[in-house]
């Protein structure tokens, strides 16, 4: 007696799961990727970042401009504020375009969602850079010894 | 949303759970994020802006929202190695109940040293 068995269908998408008209590579499995390096990386980051500022010495109590200048006068500093800075925009960033993929049905939706998501996304990265690398001690207002 | 709801494995039980917790706490902290790096740019305006929107995340109530926040990170942080590690561990689907039970456990405990001590400043003790 013969068995007729179908054909594998695993490559086979509902059509109602399909939400773009094209396919993208590997662009998904690297953002998949992604996350988990990034996230590895920015445990580290954010965890330093949250005992220098709030942990050690008087804490928040000793935030001030003055305690920015002296960090950022410590290219390890910068550079460690630089790291997270673009790790967890992108991170969170491509986490809210995969939220957004989820909830968002309409094509148009989607579409605008992330426009904006992309566009609040590069001016933030931007602007944080240029605070980085332009920093100032003797801004306006600054009262350090220096000055 | 489907409606059969009842007899999986997945839905309304942990893993459930810790997906909907990780994925609120990630948008919350990318909001934050957003503020974050718009009040740190006052530094390259002028430096008694600066301190001026400091003082703020400095009184009582701005704290306990910190301490808020904290609390986000820190779950965010452990679930997000647990995801890690079930993704790329060979036991890591067999052991994921159990190692939310770590990330519960690291989370309380960490999470109550960073409170006492973030409080303890905010709220003007030693
Ligand atoms: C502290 C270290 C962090 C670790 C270990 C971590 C880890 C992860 C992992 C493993 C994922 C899952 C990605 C996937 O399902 O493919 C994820 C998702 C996400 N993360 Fe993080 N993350 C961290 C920090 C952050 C930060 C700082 C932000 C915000 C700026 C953030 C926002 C998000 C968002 C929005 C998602 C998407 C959630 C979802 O799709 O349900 N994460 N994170």
């Amino acid at each position: 007696m013969s068995v007729t068995i179908p054909a594998p269908r695993s490559q086979r998408i509902d059509p109602k799961y399909k939400r773009g008209p094209k396919s993208r590579g590997s662009f998904e499995m690297l953002a998949w990727l992604f996350m988990r390096l990034s996230g590895v990386a920015l445990i580290v980051l954010i965890f330093g970042h949250l005992i220098s500022n709030l942990i050690v010495g008087d804490g928040i109590n000793a935030i001030s401009f003055g305690f920015v200048a002296g960090k950022w006068a410590d290219p390890i500093w910068q550079f460690w504020d630089l790291a997270m800075l673009w790790l967890a925009m992108l991170h969170g960033t491509n986490g809210v375009r995969t939220i957004i993929n989820d909830y968002a049905e309409k094509h148009s939706t989607r579409a605008w969602l992330k426009g904006i998501l992309y566009v609040a996304t590069i001016f933030i990265v931007v602007l944080g850079t240029l605070v980085i690398f332009t920093f100032d001690p003797c801004v306006a207002g600054s009262t350090l010894p220096q000055c | 949303m489907s409606k059969t709801s009842s007899g999986t494995l997945y839905r309304g039980h942990e893993g459930m759970w810790s997906w909907v917790g990780h994925r609120v706490t990630g948008v919350v902290i990318f909001l934050y994020l957003l503020v974050h790096v718009l009040d740190t740019a006052l530094v390259r305006v002028d430096a008694n802006a600066y301190n001026a929107v400091i003082s703020t995340y400095q009184t009582p109530w701005m704290a306990l929202g910190e301490t808020g926040l904290v609390a986000a990170i820190l779950f965010h942080a452990f679930n997000g190695l647990r995801l890690i590690l079930v993704d790329f561990w060979k036991q890591g689907t067999k052991y994921q109940r159990q190692m939310l039970w770590g990330v519960m456990i690291l989370w309380v405990v960490v999470f109550a040293g960073f409170a006492i001590r973030h409080l303890s400043l905010a709220f003007g003790g030693h």
